[in-house]
């Protein structure tokens, strides 16, 4: 019986705030994935915990660890591809890559592309790779090319939404769609998108600077430690 | 309303019948546009741009007019190993196109040729195409 409660008690807090909300927070992008609801032992109102990218060790082209706090504080977009790739791959790290031209020296957006083929695409392939896309040694740290055993990386994709599987009858050996996320200072998953839509492509473009502005305001309030740029 | 001119009717029942009959022939008129749309521009982009050093440009390649006879080889085996296209050397394998006939290959290279600053100096026929495909074992 209490829990049918609660269950009612949120959905009018829920279908209230709905009526409520601020005009501003209509360029709030949303927290994508499960939430949670985690009640408090002093009996308050329980705390809502959001979905947060999977903890994560990964090595990128420059032989760099990294780990999701190489990204804390910062907003980044992520994808999965190989190097080999002859699908939907040129296209989709395209469309990345005119995201990246516009951020390239802008500290507060990462970009990181995942292999989903480790066995091939050792650090030395990456590293040709992210080179011929126009990524050097000196921006290896702005738009990273990461491996991790392939289980790690499928787990990876399943967490931020990306359908990533081997698969011999696809092109070149796996078979994936070509989502982008895009993940907020905290880990939260903010939006996604479909590389291969010029449409979604161009609501990207649109939500980033809502995102930034986002974090900006977050670092402001954090006091002055805050280093807005 | 005064009656139209039996000129001006003459001329507006020629153009229907001239656009009637152009769909008949749309679709082929515009086969290889239609199949480097399908297959093709993924990769090396919608104005056959190409992707930085990973994909080879298309547009004013000058490898098109350097390996003319071989690209129908080409397209249909694909293409493994480094190869250079306007003094850049690019190592990508491109998937082989075993679906496209000799017609449909002609087609597609002759869009390809005739486009984006290509200019060869004649459009292939299917025989051509056919001829250059025995090169590689593949006639039909």
């Amino acid at each position: 019986m209490p829990r049918l409660f609660l269950i009612v008690f949120f959905a009018l807090t829920a279908a209230f705030s709905a009526c409520t909300s601020a005009p501003e927070d209509v360029q709030r992008l949303p927290i994508l994935g499960e939430r949670d609801v985690r009640p408090r032992a002093d009996g308050g109102p329980a705390d809502t915990v959001f979905a947060t990218a999977p903890a994560f060790q990964l090595t990128d082209q420059a032989g760099q660890q990294l780990t999701n706090q190489t990204f804390a504080g910062r907003a980044y977009i992520t994808d999965f591809f190989f190097a080999t790739c002859p699908g939907i791959c040129p296209k989709m790290q395209g469309e990345l890559l005119k995201v990246y031209k516009k951020y390239e020296a802008d500290p507060r957006l990462v970009f990181l592309s995942h292999t989903i083929d480790p066995e091939h695409d050792s650090l030395s392939v990456l590293r040709d790779y992210a080179q011929r896309l126009g990524v050097g040694p000196a921006q290896s740290s702005r738009w990273h090319f990461a491996t991790a055993p392939k289980d790690t990386i499928f787990h990876l994709a399943k967490a931020y939404f990306t359908a990533a599987m081997p698969d011999k009858t696809a092109p070149g050996g796996f078979a994936h769609n070509g989502t982008f996320a895009l993940v907020d200072d905290q880990g939260h998953i903010r939006g996604l998108y479909d590389s291969l839509n010029p449409t979604e492509m161009t609501r990207l473009q649109a939500e980033i600077p809502v995102l930034l502005a986002e974090i900006a305001g977050r670092r402001t309030a954090s006091g002055p430690t805050a280093t807005a740029k | 309303m005064s009656r139209a001119h039996p000129a001006l009717t003459g001329f507006l029942a020629l153009s229907v019948l001239l656009l009637t009959l152009s769909g008949c022939f749309t679709n082929k008129q515009n086969q290889g546009q239609r199949l480097y749309a399908e297959n093709c521009s993924g990769c090396h982009g919608e104005q056959g741009q190409g992707l930085a050093q990973l994909i080879p440009p298309l547009a004013g390649a000058d490898y098109l007019a350097q390996h003319r006879a071989e690209l129908p080889c080409l397209l249909r085996q694909g293409q493994h190993g480094p190869m250079q296209v306007n003094g850049v050397l690019y190592n990508q394998i491109m998937p082989g196109n075993a679906q496209l006939s000799p017609a449909r290959l002609t087609n597609l290279l002759n869009y390809i040729e005739s486009n984006w600053g290509n200019h060869s100096p004649a459009p292939r026929t299917i025989r051509e195409v056919e001829e250059q495909l025995q090169a590689c074992g593949e006639a039909h």
